[in-house]
């Protein structure tokens, strides 16, 4: 048992190793503490015991004196105890939160499709909780509570061993009950948390359907079954009051007992002679001191429960080995540094695609349990299915491939591939001739300019926002990579300018206006490969148009692969690709392919009637 | 320590701040921080859910007091049995003397029995109190949170177009939560430690008058240390609250855009970003947690100093006689009990505030107005004849914000038992159309009326009851096939389900199923095809047996072959019906009475198919387009 908790904790030793010496410091500080503690009845004993047998005056006030001081040394070190401790704690939840977010960084794309949000914001946020409680308070008070109890027991069974004895027969019993609740209460409290995230469905699905329900006039149906959940909750926390609202009453009880007992016990022992009545007091003194480190007894064994199983939780995700990452084995190929005048000519990257095969599930599986079983469901039905199926591209340095086709032929994966979102098979891709994964990862990404399909924003200022993926930029560039994008004028519509916050905090872009900015983003890298994956479809064509017409300009010499529904996106490509089902099926110019192909012709005529509409 | 305990962690220490990232928690953006601990205002407010529970809020507000009370009686025993039994001293007896032993140790078992007698008093009355009051409690949350759900069903459905649906599910859940939180981590159990304080203020004052004084003469220090921690920690708990708030909108926002960060090389600049946050986290921590440190050891410190002056001025009163040592250990216990209370004051604090907060946000929530509701009068409903379904738009202007007009007077008239098909570009007005009849959003000029009424005359639920409706994205809720189809609609019989089941072409399908039409159905139906949904919301639509149909684009994400199935199934449904047809495939809308071409806000063209097609205009074009669609398809 011990060794398992042992084996347990392992994975918090690096963080607690840096604090070995003020750990020391925190227990010297404790025991100083305890000292005091225990000084103080003492001090009271004796005065009391003077006082039966009258003193002077003066002696009175030496033991007030006393008295203070005593209390004053354990003031202080009861200060640094909680300082240096609980300060540990707070240092090593930082720790471990900064090299949880570290290692967050660092995971590959499957590892977050494999896992909710939710799920991971649960465990960087609760467990983390749990795990610090384990480390602060939890060390402190089992540590505090074990000297007191060392420290109280020696002083008192000096003074009556007969009287200590009966009075730490409740100890165990008190701790133990502390112990039972503890993990009822638990159980009940968490039967309370899983009902809290069915209440949460199903008010988000009702508030997201919200429009159905009130067409078919359901409003009251919906809320009769609400509240069949809400009363069920209520009844779950009625379970756990049931059990809360015994806990501290029978804790007062049992350490009303423990007064009874010194009152009964120790009374006779005075009536005795056994022990004088300072004696007495100081039992008293002693007991009504113990009776919140006997409560923590038992708290704390929970709190180590509770931490060890939210340390298991949190190791999942930190024993999680990044899927993508640099081979530490391999030579990495230097980037060439981009000199004036030579630069024109390395602007553009090639990229090539050599019997390139993938399948999502094909990825070297190392991990690849989902932190919760749920996650798992889709990889089922997806199993042996290839997304790409053999696929042979050259595209040239400098010049630009469109990749046309209809939904879910793979397209968005193939160009995932090339910054290594995915992984695919070594020797399928490389770019200047030479296989990726012999580039760092960084200077992989480095190199290309990439609007995903579904743009993301964070929720910070436009300019932040632009100038996201580049270490410095000024003002100019960001104002010159939103004019390429089509974006300057509806910046300087808004009130603030480039400083207007995106997202909940601030004004909310419409889907354009996302992709606009994602665009730029990507421009203002001033990348050799760009890569737009449907980039444009929120932009209307006349938009799109200009865009492309300034993107061309801009990014003069770059390669650029083009994924888009719309045949006038993709007519002036130097390449069309048409992938259907993860293989090419048609490739040429827009001449050849109309003269030739089936799939493109149809998809152009088709669109050109549909602008004709718009422009009525 | 009543949070020492708790399932929730440890009000005991600085750690109970972590909860309230939890009220931010469901939607991860930063919650507004308030920082007044205390606010009558709300708190009278949130007093007024306990009112419906009165008398057991008064059996609970009795327990508490009793309790307070019989808290005192612990300490005069032991005076009792010191002064009597142990150093016997001459006084003046008290009303218990006079049935007490005379010899020692069997007088020691009554007051002992005594004393048992009282801590079995103590234990039931203080469950009283805590099983009554969180009980209570609980019941009040439940009103609370049926009150949040019934008024956001009755907020106009322009609220749902501005507020995050998360955001309001936190309000709900989280928010509650919080509020919960002060019931059952014994903030109430405050009230009855200052009844506490008031009883042993009294009895000391009763035993001894002067050392009384003299001991309460270190507490103007307590208060102002009280004072000066509540300032100093209150400021900390807001910048916790801050900085749990920040690190679950960062964690969130940069799990979700994980791909991006690392596409755009940015792992180490939004590590710093996280790390400044974590560093501010930290310190605010560090700061409560010096509060804290210096706090409890000054309380400490102020009561030994209490003990101190009671053995020193006390311990006069004994040498020349004027007290006994019996009142001397009991002030001492008292002393103790009396700054317990104190303590635990502070810790609570932090729960006060968190909940005065989330109580803001949820009466902001309630006070939010219900703009769109049944008159008070409702018109009466025309029935028979009348009743026909006849529709009509009059000179309806419309816009969702200020003067961008979505509609620009319509006018149209459906009479009953019609079929209209509205076609058009995506933002021209069709859905807008149909969200006007069904009084999802009010006019800003022109009427819409059904049967000649307006709509802002019709009690709601009757006049969407004629509708059905069958919307562009299918919305499928968790249960089973057959409740989403009935809803909630209690007199739809399993014979009419089936019927409609049967009418729209998906009893085949039904029947493959294991469970047949009690087949689980996952939230938003993830685990059936878009056509699947569109059917069982045709079946929807059917089993409610409408007066007026409405079909907004429903066929768009149908493939060929459910397409024919439902265009025959189609046929039925609008025989005998008032029909209202949103389509992009003209094929579904060919067999329509009239079609309304609709551009920009206004109707366009209006006509029968041949009229329209004669007229080259907008229809013909789009025909044109559609046709050429067909043909790529059967190739």
């Amino acid at each position: 048992m011990a060794m398992k908790t042992w084996q347990d904790l392992r994975p918090l030793f690096p963080y607690l190793r840096p604090y070995r010496q003020r750990y020391l410091l925190g227990l010297g500080s404790l025991l100083a503490e305890v000292f005091f503690w225990v000084a103080v009845p003492q001090i009271i004993r004796f005065a009391i015991d003077d006082l039966t047998q009258g003193v002077t005056s003066d002696k009175l006030i030496q033991y007030a004196a006393l008295l203070f001081v005593a209390a004053l040394c354990k003031g202080f070190f009861l200060y640094w105890t909680r300082m240096i401790i609980i300060g540990i704690s707070r240092d090593a939840e930082y720790a471990l939160r900064n090299d949880l977010y570290r290692h967050l960084t660092r995971l590959s794309s499957s590892f977050f499709q494999r896992n909710r949000v939710g799920d991971i914001m649960s465990r960087s946020t609760n467990d983390l909780n749990a795990v610090r409680m384990l480390l602060g308070p939890g060390i402190m008070y089992s540590g505090r509570t074990l000297v007191i109890m060392a420290g109280a027991i020696a002083i008192m069974a000096h003074i009556s061993p007969k009287l200590t004895l009966y009075t730490f027969t409740l100890a165990p019993i008190i701790a133990g009950i502390v112990v039972y609740f503890g993990k009822r209460i638990h159980h009940r409290f968490e039967a309370i948390q899983a009902m809290m995230s069915d209440i949460s469905a199903r008010v988000q699905e009702s508030l997201a359907g919200i429009r159905v329900l009130r067409a078919y006039a359901q409003e009251e149906s919906d809320l009769a079954q609400f509240q069949m959940l809400n009363r069920d909750f209520m009844e779950r926390n009625r379970k756990l009051i049931r059990v809360w609202g015994m806990f501290y009453p029978i804790l007062e009880v049992l350490m009303g007992l423990v007064t009874v007992t010194v009152l009964w016990a120790g009374g006779r022992e005075v009536a005795r002679g056994a022990i004088t009545i300072g004696d007495f007091v100081a039992f008293n003194v002693y007991m009504a001191q113990l009776a919140w480190p006997m409560v923590a007894l038992g708290w704390v064994v929970n709190l180590h429960q509770r931490g060890l199983a939210s340390l298991k939780r949190l190791d999942t995700i930190l024993s999680e080995t990044p899927e993508i990452a640099d081979d530490p084995m391999a030579h990495f190929i230097s980037m060439p540094a981009p000199k004036d005048g030579v630069a024109e000519q390395i602007k553009g990257a090639s990229i090539e695609f050599r019997n390139l095969s993938f399948s999502y599930n094909g990825v070297p599986a190392t991990s690849a349990a989902a932190l919760s079983e749920q996650s798992g469901k889709g990889s089922h039905s997806r199993s042996d299915r290839r997304v790409l199926k053999e696929i042979n591209l050259l595209i040239p340095a400098g010049s630009t491939v469109a990749i046309v086709g209809p939904t879910g032929c793979g397209k968005s994966t193939l160009v995932n591939l090339i910054p290594r979102l995915f992984e695919a098979p070594t020797g399928s891709i490389l770019i200047d001739g030479v296989e990726i994964h012999q580039y760092r990862l960084a200077d992989l990404r480095r190199m290309i300019g990439f609007v995903p399909q579904e743009t993301f924003l964070f929720s910070e200022t436009i300019r932040e926002n632009i100038a996201f993926g580049v270490e410095q930029s000024s003002e100019e560039e960001v104002r010159q990579a939103a004019e390429v994008a089509g974006l300057l004028s509806d910046i300087d519509d808004f009130p603030r300018g480039f400083e207007t916050m995106v997202g909940e905090r601030g004004i909310t872009l419409s889907g354009g206006q996302k992709q606009r900015a994602a665009i730029a983003r990507a421009v203002v890298r001033d990348p050799r490969i760009v890569i737009l994956d449907d980039a444009l479809s929120s932009v209307d064509t006349y938009t799109e148009e200009l865009i492309l017409t300034r993107l061309q300009s801009a990014l003069r010499g770059r390669t650029a692969v083009v994924i888009s529904h719309r045949t006038s996106t993709v007519k002036h490509a130097d390449l069309i690709v048409v992938l259907v089902d993860g293989a090419i099926v048609e490739r040429g110019t827009h001449a050849e392919l109309m003269q030739h192909g089936t799939y493109y012709p149809e998809l152009y005529q088709k669109q050109l009637l549909e602008e004709e509409l718009e422009k009525a | 320590m009543r949070g020492g305990g708790s399932g929730s962690g440890g009000g005991k220490l600085a750690g109970s701040p972590g909860k309230g990232g939890k009220a931010g928690g469901g939607d991860h953006r930063e919650e507004e921080v308030l920082g007044k601990a205390y606010d009558s205002r709300l708190m009278r407010r949130l007093l007024t859910y306990l009112i419906p529970y009165w008398p057991t809020v008064l059996v609970a507000s009795l327990a508490m007091i009793l309790h307070s009370l019989l808290q005192v009686v612990g300490p005069f025993l032991t005076k009792i049995a010191v002064d009597r039994y142990l150093v016997a001293t001459e006084r003046h007896p008290t009303f218990l003397d006079s049935y007490l032993s005379p010899e020692s140790l069997s007088g020691l078992t009554q007051i002992t029995l005594l004393y048992l007698a009282t801590l079995f008093f103590l234990f039931g009355l203080e469950y009283l109190q805590t099983y009554f009051m969180q009980m209570v409690g609980q019941r009040a949350m439940f009103d609370l949170r049926s009150q949040m759900f019934h008024h956001l069903h009755r907020l106009p459905t322009q609220f749902y177009d501005h507020n995050p649906v998360g955001r309001l599910v936190t309000r709900i859940t989280g928010d509650v939560d919080v509020l919960n939180e002060m019931f059952t981590s014994g903030v109430v159990a405050v009230f009855g430690d200052f009844f506490s304080l008031l009883f042993i203020v009294i009895v000391m004052l009763q035993m001894d008058a002067s050392l009384a004084l003299v001991t309460f003469s270190v507490l103007p220090l307590i208060m102002l240390a009280t004072a000066l921690f509540r300032r100093v920690v209150r400021d900390c708990y807001r910048r916790i609250r801050t900085a749990v708030a920040r690190i679950n909108a960062h964690l969130a926002e940069h799990v979700t855009g994980m791909s991006v960060v690392q596409l755009f090389n940015r792992e180490d600049k939004s590590f710093a970003e996280f790390d400044r946050i974590n560093q501010d986290h930290k310190k605010a921590f560090l700061d409560s947690v010096f509060a804290h440190s210096v706090f409890y050891p000054a309380v400490e410190i102020l009561s030994a100093t209490a003990i101190a002056l009671i053995l020193w001025y006390g311990g006069h009163q004994v040498l020349d006689g004027s007290l006994t040592i019996g009142v001397l250990v009991a002030f001492i216990q008292y002393a103790q009990r009396f700054f317990r209370p104190i303590q635990d004051l502070s810790e609570k604090y932090n729960i006060l505030q968190g909940a005065m907060a989330s109580s803001e946000r949820i009466f902001r929530l309630i006070d939010e107005p219900v703009t769109i509701e049944s008159p008070v009068q409702p018109a009466a409903i025309p029935s028979g004849e009348q009743a026909a379904g006849q529709i009509e738009f009059r000179n309806v202007w419309f816009a969702y914000e200020g003067e961008h007009w979505i509609l620009r007077n319509i006018n149209l008239t459906i009479d009953s038992g019609q079929t209209i098909a509205v076609v058009g570009h995506t933002g021209a007005g069709k859905t807008t159309l149909t969200s006007l009849l069904l009084r999802f959003y009010d006019v800003q000029k022109g009427q819409v009326l059904i049967d000649g009424i307006d709509v802002r005359q019709w009690n709601l639920q009757k006049l969407r009851r004629r509708f059905g409706v069958v919307l562009q994205d299918p919305y499928l809720f968790s249960g089973t096939i057959e409740s989403n189809i009935r809803l909630g609609t209690p007199d739809i019989t399993r014979q009419d389900v089936e019927d409609a089941i049967e009418e729209v072409n998906l009893a085949e399908f039904i029947r493959s199923l294991p469970e047949g039409h009690q087949e689980e159905v996952r939230e938003r139906g993830s685990s059936l095809s878009v056509g699947q949904k569109q059917l069982i919301s045709f079946a929807r639509a059917l089993a409610h047996d409408p007066q007026i149909l409405i079909l907004d684009e429903a066929t768009s994400s149908v493939d060929t072959e459910t397409e024919l199935r439902v265009r025959d199934a189609l046929t039925r449904m609008i025989t005998n019906r008032t029909s209202i047809i949103i389509a992009h495939r003209l094929s579904t809308i060919q067999r329509a009475d009239r079609i309304i071409v609709m551009h920009k806000g206004e109707i366009r063209e209006s006509g029968s198919h041949q009229e329209l097609l004669a007229q080259r205009g907008l229809y013909w074009r789009l025909y044109q387009l559609q046709y050429k669609e067909q043909e790529i398809a059967v190739k």
